[in-house]
């Protein structure tokens, strides 16, 4: 017999294990963190969502749905997307329940891709796009955003990255871990730019709710854009439900055609007492959304204003739940800093490595966590810093 | 009355937090200190911020647990005054928390505190049914408080997240 190892693929064998793997490890054990590391709202998902979750399975609704998820959540989700967002999809053709936004993803790209075909990688940005494209074949090419332009994207930088290979743009918008927004011109710059080189964008909207001082605009909305975007979004981020996994993609009716087929060999249907959830967030969940959202907001003012005033930089995100703080003056690597912040002061951040290589000398602090777990954890990093200067 | 943006987001943290320091208010708002100092005065000014207060579970403290009830008060409204001169005699009492103008079967709700049931009794038969006005009473002595202002009694659900994660 071989090694067991011999018998891995080589494409796995050759994917990093994420960088926050390490981290949790470290931080796990301790008593006493304040977690500022974590990815997933601080609020537990409405009780109207669980409730109805709860009926459901009293109901009997146990079963598994149609592949592409429960008709009646599609048109739901149809309908909340032209509300919120102006972008106008068929329940019946172009729209996937998926189990996460991530599955959404994974079966994005496992459709679009063959062997050799490239997939440009804006980042910073959320861990799994890489290593979801190689595992879908495909080579990933990472692009990095400005760190001087509050990490937006250079379209100068973009379509200097393009090969005849390639076949699509990944982005993030607002983005995990910068938090930061793109408008509608920087948008428009990035359809160009697809419609010059006749590529698809995949356009990862899980924060759409959260945005705190523009209006949202989807890539979806942009003037001929439709036809060439995968839109990914779930109810993970706005509606507090993480752990339900519950997304959905939204694409031209070919691709979710195609996308179709890998979701239904690969994983049937997204779980029913889930897409019961869903439903009742989608009907009912406005308020509640609306309520966590201003609570981001006041968390991220109080973050951003407070971490500049420690000497650490940062600009004011337009959404999602991080701060990206410059680490840069204490120099310290991202990964020092936080893995010294947490063993003395007990306060766990993420470094900004983790998420791609212009990410380094940075730090990814989430503000989903209580006001006072935040006042406490300014207070340690302040402390922290001191012992660094002294 | 309409407020700014800032200041309804002011008294919206105020009311969950009325401990929050001005310097936090100031940081959470986006606003200078001074200036919130200044919006802080006008809403106290304008009696939109009436009081600073703190919600007290009383029956974690030995001895001073005491009773709460709701009465349903019917009332004769009188000319001219309508329900105001009786809702003013009620609430004039020191034990009395809180008095509302109802719809529905009854006219007045009335909430009385006292440190027994038989004070409570004893307020109602000897104060409250005596009144002119009064035309009924109907007591409902609270058993238990699970909610009060919005804010649950039993101690928070823990943070169930996982530490770090993307």
């Amino acid at each position: 017999m071989k090694t067991t190892n011999a018998y891995l693929s080589k494409t796995v064998n050759e994917l990093k294990p994420s960088g926050i793997r390490r981290f949790f490890d470290l931080a796990s054990g301790m008593e006493g963190v304040i977690s500022l590391g974590v990815g997933e709202p601080d609020f537990v998902t409405p009780w109207t969502v669980r409730e109805a979750a709860i009926l459901s399975l009293e109901q009997g609704y146990t079963s598994y749905t149609a592949n592409a998820g429960l008709l009646e959540l599609r048109q739901e989700i149809a309908a909340y997307m032209a509300r919120e967002f102006q972008v106008a999809y068929q329940p019946d053709s172009e729209i996937i329940v998926t189990v996460g936004a991530s599955q959404a993803i994974d079966i994005a790209f496992r459709s679009i891709l063959d062997p050799g075909d490239e997939v440009i990688v804006v980042e910073p940005c959320f861990v799994s796009y890489s290593p979801l494209v190689s595992l879908a074949g495909g080579t990933p090419v990472h692009v990095q955003a400005e760190t001087e332009q509050e990490f937006k994207i250079s379209p100068k930088k973009l379509e200097s990255a393009i090969t005849s290979k390639t076949k699509a743009i990944m982005i993030c918008s607002p983005n995990n871990p910068t938090g930061t927004m793109l408008n509608k011109e920087e948008l428009q710059k990035i359809a160009e730019i697809a419609e010059r080189y006749d590529l698809l964008v995949i356009s990862d909207e899980i924060y759409a709710e959260l945005v705190y001082d523009e209006v949202y605009t989807s890539m979806a909305a942009i003037n001929g854009m439709k036809e060439r975007t995968i839109l990914i979004s779930g109810f993970s981020k706005g509606f507090a439900m993480t752990g339900w996994r519950l997304g959905f993609v939204c694409a031209p009716k070919e691709i979710t055609a195609a996308m179709l087929k890998v979701h239904q060999y690969g994983i049937m249907c997204a779980p029913i007492m889930a897409q019961y959830a869903g439903l009742e967030a989608m009907r009912n969940g406005q308020d509640e959304v609306e309520e966590m959202r201003k609570s981001y907001r006041r968390r991220r003012n109080y973050m951003v204003s407070s971490l500049n005033e420690l000497g650490l930089s940062c600009h004011s995100p337009g959404g999602a739940f991080y701060v990206f703080p410059s680490i840069q003056t204490t120099g310290l690597t991202s990964d020092q800093f936080a893995e010294q912040l947490l063993m003395e002061e007990k306060v766990a951040v993420v470094p900004g490595s983790v998420f791609g290589e212009s990410g380094e000398g940075y730090i990814r602090c989430s503000y989903a966590t209580s006001i006072e777990q935040l006042q406490e954890a300014i207070k340690r990093i302040r402390r922290f810093l001191e012992k660094q200067t002294s | 009355m309409q407020l700014t943006e800032k200041e309804l987001e002011i008294v919206e943290i105020l009311e969950k937090d009325s401990r929050t320091s001005t310097e936090d208010l100031a940081a959470m708002t986006g606003l200078a200190v001074n200036e919130t100092e200044e919006l802080l005065h006008r809403l106290e000014d304008l009696k939109i911020i009436v009081r600073y207060t703190s919600v007290v579970d009383w029956s974690k403290i030995s001895g001073h647990e005491g009773v709460t009830a709701m009465i349903d008060v019917k009332v004769t409204p009188k000319r001219g005054v309508g329900f105001d001169e009786i809702a003013k005699r009620i609430y004039r009492y020191k034990e009395v928390k809180s008095v509302y103008l109802m719809s529905g079967a009854y006219d007045l709700s009335v909430t009385i505190e006292g440190r027994s049931m038989n004070e409570v009794a004893r307020f109602v038969s000897n104060k409250l049914s005596t009144l002119d006005s009064v035309i009924s009473t109907t007591t409902h002595f609270i058993l238990k408080k699970y909610k009060h202002d919005g804010t649950i009694f039993e101690p928070e659900e823990e943070d169930k997240r996982i530490v770090v994660s993307p």
